[in-house]
């Protein structure tokens, strides 16, 4: 137990943040570490790569079904996939009624009293788009993840959530032990992405950790509902999953207290690298007709 | 006990305004600064009593007030007898209010009416999670099937609800299309919403404009057949059957009550309001949203009125008899010299116990005025009160129609402030509680629970007061209170006893 890491993959949805972790995670169970991946997203879609399966039943789904939470044992909950890594969902309600958060919180709170952490090497808490609310942050609270990993890209909508899930490392850095490992910057092709993704580290305060390059080879696993480890171990996209497993494993105790920065700053270095034109003042707040008539 | 009646105003005033000072001095700096705006000394012919009013407690001190479920749930919706009233999230806000304020009520309880039940959908953890709103649409089903007696159902929210976006007014709107039209009305009263239970009040007296006037037909031939007499007696909660001796008084100087709100009162009462030749209000705290409503869209007029106490009877008979013609101007003559004999006969059986004697009150939304001119009429003297909940509309009344110069006034008092007023102004008895009742009884406090009328009650109207009269000569004469002495007052024990 001593030894059981625990990490969090954050970043906005759509970004890659499953399939990334997924893949890096079966790069660290081929390194013989035994793994439980703890899906916090209510589409439940954190473990299909590695079950093969389309959607697990969540652990709210067989709570509900049950009666309440209490009336569950783990084994109901917990399955076993690629290389016996061990998956949980937490699930939760369809979108737009009850409350997720409280979903996330009720199943971490099961798991570690019915013992889902013994003998494990690593917990990989896997969670939606934004800190939205204490809910998901959850896996960022006192004694659950040590390291986050944002998954980001070179967009800037991507970059807008880095931050702001740094601001929420930082909320819970003083008072629990959370740190933030790096970034893992999932390529998008946009202009300068790795330039970008190094600046944003650095105004963070951390590193990038890892730059996941594009290609195709990852849809074609994704749609046999496989990680690229198991459906192509000897390809070059598998190599780079290894090495950032491998890097992420080293890195361990080496995560950073982050340095969120303003909106105006994010805008500032957006501009700096030439992905945002300046603001011309006098044209805020103006509607295209009203532009013609003064151009 | 009392030390009052030996002080001039100017002493009283000049104690009322140290013991201010004094009891500011243990709080923090910013504390004291906010709660020093809470706390005065009437002076005369002021508007109102000086004091800042609903505004947020001070976490950490012991505030007496209740939240905006209780001023709903509890208060207004709560003892409308035939409609089942659903306490929607987890079960304590509904355990801990079952049974309700002693609202009596005539009914087959489980068949027709339903006041002193308790209707939860008990939330547990996969609610929150999920969602309530399948549950509550399932207990409307399980009502309709278990009490089809019930005239309607109300959805009282409770804090979750608000938080996890329950939508409960779909659910009302599906589920009462279901049952043909029936009653069905979503209350947002969640308990964090609002400073204390007044804001309560005021979401479930819109709450009563939105889904039961409003869903009236307009041009529905009336159910009744009206007449000019007509009135509703607004804001009677019919606590130990106050609204029924208050509703005597007025049917019998001639007037017909077609309604009471809520004490008491029914769906239909309610929808025949609008029909009202006049609104005739007692609480208007709880209830003057409501009749300004009325008065606007269906334009009846309202008028305040005390039935605590019989100078202030006789002179509220006569201002609602005032919009009236003579017949019932006649009437309401009639009625006070009928009973004038009979109070007269009360007051002189206990009026040489209680005289000179001293109160100290703090109360709820009305009384803390409302019942000073019966203790008047008792020959007592009311020299502090205060709202837990109260306005500053509240506290103009107050002023201008109630307290004597010089009467120490605290609003949304604190247990400590509370404690130490009363240890240093002494008086003969304290109206308050239950949750105060124990610690002035303990400091040897005569003490009378001024919210349930410590289960007597009826205090309001004629029959009434002869009631208020003894039980307040019950809390202060009682001969328990000579029977507690103080240890240093006791003679002193020998300290050694020689061996036997």
């Amino acid at each position: 137990m001593a030894s059981l890491r625990q990490i969090a993959f954050y970043g906005k949805g759509g970004i890659g943040k499953s399939t990334t972790s997924q893949n890096t995670l079966a790069a660290l169970a081929e390194m013989g570490h035994r793994i439980l991946i703890v899906g916090c997203d209510p589409k439940a879609d954190s473990t299909r790569l590695i079950l093969h399966a389309k959607a697990q039943d969540t652990i709210l789904s067989l709570a509900a079904a049950a009666g309440s939470v209490e009336d569950l044992e783990i084994e109901e909950v917990m399955k076993v996939g690629y290389r016996d890594i061990r998956c949980v969902e937490s699930g939760g309600p369809e979108p737009g009624v009850g409350c997720a958060g409280r979903g996330v919180i009720t199943s971490i709170n099961f798991l570690e009293e019915n013992g889902a952490y013994e003998d494990i090497d690593y917990v990989s808490y896997d969670v939606l788009g934004d800190v939205v609310c204490g809910g998901f942050a959850m896996p960022i609270r006192e004694n659950k993840a040590q390291e986050i990993y944002i998954v980001m890209s070179g967009e800037m909508m991507a970059m807008y959530a880095a931050n702001n899930i740094s601001k929420g490392i930082l909320k819970y850095a003083n008072s629990g032990g959370v740190r933030l490992g790096g970034l893992v910057c999932n390529e998008r092709q946009t202009d300068k992405e790795l330039e970008l993704a190094e600046a944003l580290a650095k105004k963070l305060g951390t590193q990038l950790i890892y730059f996941v390059p594009r290609d195709n080879i990852v849809q074609h696993a994704e749609l046999r509902r496989m990680t690229v480890l198991e459906y192509a171990p000897d390809s070059v996209q598998a190599g780079h999953y290894r090495s950032l497993a491998q890097k992420i494993h080293v890195n361990a105790g080496k995560g950073i207290i982050p340095t969120p920065i303003t909106m105006d700053e994010l805008e500032d270095m957006l501009m700096e690298h030439g992905i945002m034109k300046a603001v011309d003042e006098s044209q805020i707040g103006k509607t295209a007709s009203e532009l013609a008539a003064t151009a | 006990m009392s030390v009052i009646e030996k002080q001039s105003v100017a002493e009283i005033k000049a104690r009322n305004k140290e013991l201010i000072a004094e009891v500011l001095k243990v709080y923090p700096e910013k504390t004291a600064k906010r709660r020093a705006k809470h706390l005065n000394v009437h002076e005369n012919g002021k508007s109102d009593c000086g004091v800042k009013s609903n505004i947020k407690s001070i976490p950490g001190v012991m505030t007496i007030r209740g939240c905006a479920y209780a001023g709903s749930k509890g208060v207004v919706w709560g003892p409308i007898k035939d409609m089942i009233h659903i306490s929607h999230g987890p079960v304590g806000c509904g355990q801990y209010s079952w049974a309700a304020r002693r609202n009596y009520y005539i009914g087959t309880t489980g068949i027709d009416t339903f006041v002193t039940m308790q209707f939860t959908s008990d939330f547990q953890e996969k609610d929150i999670v999920f969602g309530g709103d399948k549950k509550l649409a399932k207990i409307m089903d399980e009502i309709q099937e278990l009490f089809p007696l019930n005239n309607g159902i109300t959805v009282q929210s409770e804090c979750p609800i608000g938080l996890i976006g329950d939508d409960i007014e779909a659910v009302s709107k599906v589920k009462s299309k279901e049952y043909d039209g029936k009653t069905i009305v979503p209350v947002r009263c969640e308990g964090f919403r609002g400073v204390s239970q007044s804001l309560g009040h005021h979401i479930a007296n819109d709450a009563i404009r939105d889904w039961v006037f409003d869903k009236l037909p307009a041009d529905a031939a009336p159910r009744f057949e009206p007449s000019d007499y007509d009135v509703a007696i607004i804001g009677d909660y019919n606590i130990g059957g106050d609204a029924w001796s208050s509703r005597i008084l007025l049917e019998e100087m001639g007037l017909r009550v077609i309604a009471q709100w809520s004490g008491d009162g029914s769906l239909a009462e309610l929808e025949a309001t609008p029909k009202a030749k006049l609104n005739v209000l007692h609480c208007y705290r709880s209830m003057n949203y409501i009749s300004r409503h009325m008065e606007e869209k269906y334009n009846i007029p309202w008028c305040e009125y005390n039935f605590f106490g019989p100078s202030k009877i006789a002179e509220s008979l006569r201002k609602i008899a005032s919009y009236f013609d003579d017949k019932i101007k006649e009437g309401a003559e009639r009625v006070i010299a009928k009973y004038q004999p009979l109070m007269d006969a009360v007051i002189a059986k206990y009026r040489p116990r209680l005289e000179g004697k001293t109160v100290m009150l703090f109360v709820g939304g009305l009384r803390p005025r409302h019942v000073i001119g019966a203790y008047e009429d008792l020959g007592m003297e009311v020299v502090g009160t205060g709202y837990e909940f109260g306005h500053n509309d509240d506290y103009q009344r107050t002023a201008q129609h109630y307290v004597k110069d010089g009467t120490l006034i605290y609003d949304d008092v604190t247990g400590y402030e509370f404690e130490k007023f009363v240890e240093k102004v002494q008086p003969d008895l304290v109206g308050s509680g239950i949750k105060e009742k124990y610690v002035f009884q303990k400091m040897g406090v005569p003490f009378r629970q001024m919210h349930s009328w410590d289960y007597s009650g009826p205090y309001h109207g004629y029959d009434g007061f002869a009631i208020f009269a003894r039980d307040m000569d019950m809390a202060i004469n009682s001969p328990v209170w000579k029977m507690a002495k103080a240890p240093w007052k006791q003679a002193p024990k020998p300290l050694l006893q020689a061996a036997e």
